[in-house]
């Protein structure tokens, strides 16, 4: 199927849909547009479709933009997404990634062992990393198949949260806590090097940033750290950023701390299935748009019915008005998820996502 | 407020001078054993819960566990002094490993809420079923703790069980990690005896599995 919905009954006014970009600005300007939007991200399911191992996919940016071209043609979600997977700039900075055939990549060993090597550490240059080059390719033929029609979502990981990947977690934590200067001085080098790449991508035709950042949740940090280290990072950087940023947290929780990130710059929070959309929705308080809860874990064993009751429950808690993107909870699908799946929340989200929304008087 | 109560805000606002104040003073009148049953192990407990319902993050409990696995050193040195991952004469029955995941902190977590609380537990780091299943019948243990947190990782626990009952059928098989934590069916699918959504249900999982510190 197509983004147009297929159930258009015969008494519909003959209005033309809006393109995904339409769709998705009017969302996020707390209107209503023709419908719901919904971000996919079928992150790996590319490799699928195009009958490569995962390692293989991810190894060419024609493959990249071929297969989320495909898939969007297949599921007719209103964005492209360049995300390939997190460690990927942990390359940049010198480290390695861990292939596995049935789900994604992880980084290697970190590449900062002793803390005090946080001072010898030197920020990579965009052009000098092959891996975020490949990123970058792929972006720009997704922008030469999008036209604008559809917006390209480009990933970065935060200054405050790629430490778990440079340093391991729990020398991250005992950073944090027991060394502030050497973490604001990883503060400093991660933030150049998360502006940069952000704005690369940009550059690359990317219109929107994702900035996942889950140690910034409530399921990682307390609100007494948070507001010390990762809401400035976020604050500081974001700032930057040359194009609106999505903040992504991962299916972290957020719901006790969203009036604290009203001052991060951010224009939409991602939210987790852990927490109810309605309340999110209250809290957001038309300052940030919503995008989320799908639950991509559970979702693995969905039956149509089931996805077609989640998708009709996350739209009426978090749909009117606008505001709301419905995606899942964690910004990547599962490698375990079957295409029949996502193709239900497809067919789920026209069924139930048009506005003026039919279940608008009953909650 | 008991001093359960109070050891656990000691460690939620991670004051640590508190905290060893606190269990100094329960020794004064109390045995090691007695301590860590009525102020450690209830303040551990209250802390997971906090978290899996939203109300405390995992900075502090991470840093919590630490401070309570120094002050237990500290102060009683005595139960801890014997690491049973090196000394040849502990018989551990219980073991912990991490399986086919390069994420260790929720193993180290449930590690040292267990050693906070009394217990022995073999670690045994990162595993392969093939090895893992080698050394839980080579060791003789009776209940063996995974932790994953990709789901590849968590799915292939069903491996993992199916190959344990094969060979030590007696070995109970407790699981935990986030993806457990997004499908509740998800223990229950690969085939475990026991799921802990978070570190601090360790205990009561294993009150009820009787096994005793
Ligand atoms: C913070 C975070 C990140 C950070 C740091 C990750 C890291 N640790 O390296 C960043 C941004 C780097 C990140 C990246 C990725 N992430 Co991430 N991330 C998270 C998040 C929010 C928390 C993860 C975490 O480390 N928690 C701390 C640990 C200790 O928590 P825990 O496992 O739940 O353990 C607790 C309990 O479950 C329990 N427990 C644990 N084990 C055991 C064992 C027993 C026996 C018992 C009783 C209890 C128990 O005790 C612990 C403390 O209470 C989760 C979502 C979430 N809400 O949990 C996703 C999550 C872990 N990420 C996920 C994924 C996929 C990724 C990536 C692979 C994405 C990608 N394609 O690149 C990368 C991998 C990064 C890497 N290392 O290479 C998925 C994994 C599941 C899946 N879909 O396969 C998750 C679950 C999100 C989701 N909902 O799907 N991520």
């Amino acid at each position: 199927m197509t983004h147009q919905s297929p159930t258009s009954l015969p008494m519909d006014p003959p209005v033309a849909p809006m393109t995904s970009m339409e769709r998705v600005l009017t969302a996020l300007g707390q209107r209503e547009p023709d419908r719901v939007p919904l971000f996919l991200f079928p992150v790996m399911q590319g490799a699928r479709e195009l009958g490569l191992s995962i390692e293989e996919y991810f190894a060419r940016p024609e493959h990249v933009a071929e297969g989320q071209w495909r898939l969007r043609a297949k599921f007719g979600h209103d964005c492209l997404y360049n995300f390939h997977y997190a460690a990927i700039e942990i390359e940049a900075w010198g480290g390695t990634t861990l292939f596995r055939a049935d789900g994604p990549p992880n980084a290697g060993a970190p590449i900062v062992r002793d803390p005090e090597d946080i001072q010898r550490l030197s920020v990579p240059r965009i052009e000098d990393s092959p891996s975020l080059q490949r990123v970058l390719e792929a972006t720009r033929l997704m922008a030469g198949q999008a036209r604008g029609e559809a917006p390209i979502v480009a990933v970065v990981m935060s200054p405050f949260s790629l430490p778990v990947m440079q340093l391991g977690f729990e020398r991250y934590l005992i950073l944090m806590h027991e060394r502030r200067d050497l973490f604001e001085h990883l503060m400093q080098l991660n933030e150049r090097f998360c502006v940069d790449w952000a704005n690369a991508q940009v550059e690359a035709g990317a219109h929107a940033i994702c900035y996942f950042d889950p140690v910034s949740s409530a399921t990682i940090t307390s609100r007494e750290l948070f507001l010390a280290t990762g809401r400035e990072v976020a604050r500081r950087t974001i700032a930057q950023f040359k194009a609106p940023a999505a903040m992504h947290f991962a299916s972290g929780r957020i719901l006790p701390r969203v009036a604290d990130l009203f001052d991060t710059g951010t224009a939409v929070i991602g939210v987790s299935s852990h927490e109810d959309l309605g309340e999110l929705k209250r809290a957001a308080q038309g300052r940030l748009s919503l995008l989320g809860n799908l639950n991509g874990i559970a979702m693995r064993h969905w039956t149509p019915e089931q996805a077609d009751v989640a998708v009709r429950t996350a739209i009426r808690k978090a749909g009117r008005g606008g505001g709301f993107i419905l995606a899942d909870n964690h910004g990547e699908i599962p490698w375990q998820v079957p295409d029949t799946v996502l193709m239900a929340i497809a067919q789920a989200v026209a069924r139930w996502g048009r506005y003026p929304l039919a279940d608008d008087q009953d909650d | 407020m008991s001093s359960s109560d109070a050891l656990l805000q000691a460690l939620l606002t991670l004051n640590r001078v508190q905290a060893q104040e606190l269990l100094a003073a329960a020794r004064a009148e109390h045995s090691a054993l007695e301590v860590i049953e009525l102020l450690i192990r209830p303040a551990l407990e209250q802390l997971g819960q906090l978290w899996e319902g939203g109300d405390c993050a995992l900075s502090q409990i991470y840093m919590s566990g630490r401070i309570c696995e120094e002050l237990l050193e500290e102060l009683f040195g005595e139960i801890s002094e014997t690491d049973p991952s090196e000394s040849e004469a502990a018989e551990p029955r219980l073991a912990i490993a991490v399986l086919e995941d390069y994420h260790l902190l929720g193993k180290q977590i449930v590690r040292t809420v267990l050693r906070a609380a009394g217990y022995r537990v073999r670690d045994y780091g990162r595993q392969d079923v093939e090895t893992l299943v080698e050394l839980v019948r080579s060791d003789g243990i009776e209940v063996l703790l995974v932790s994953t947190l990709m789901l590849p990782a968590a799915l292939r626990v069903r491996a993992l069980v199916e190959r344990l009952r094969a060979v030590a059928p007696d070995v109970r098989i407790v699981v935990g990690g986030a993806p457990y934590r997004f499908d509740d069916q998800l223990w229950r699918e690969v085939g475990a005896d026991a799921v802990g959504l978070s570190a601090g249900e360790i205990l009561a999982i294993l009150e009820r599995l009787e096994v005793k510190p």
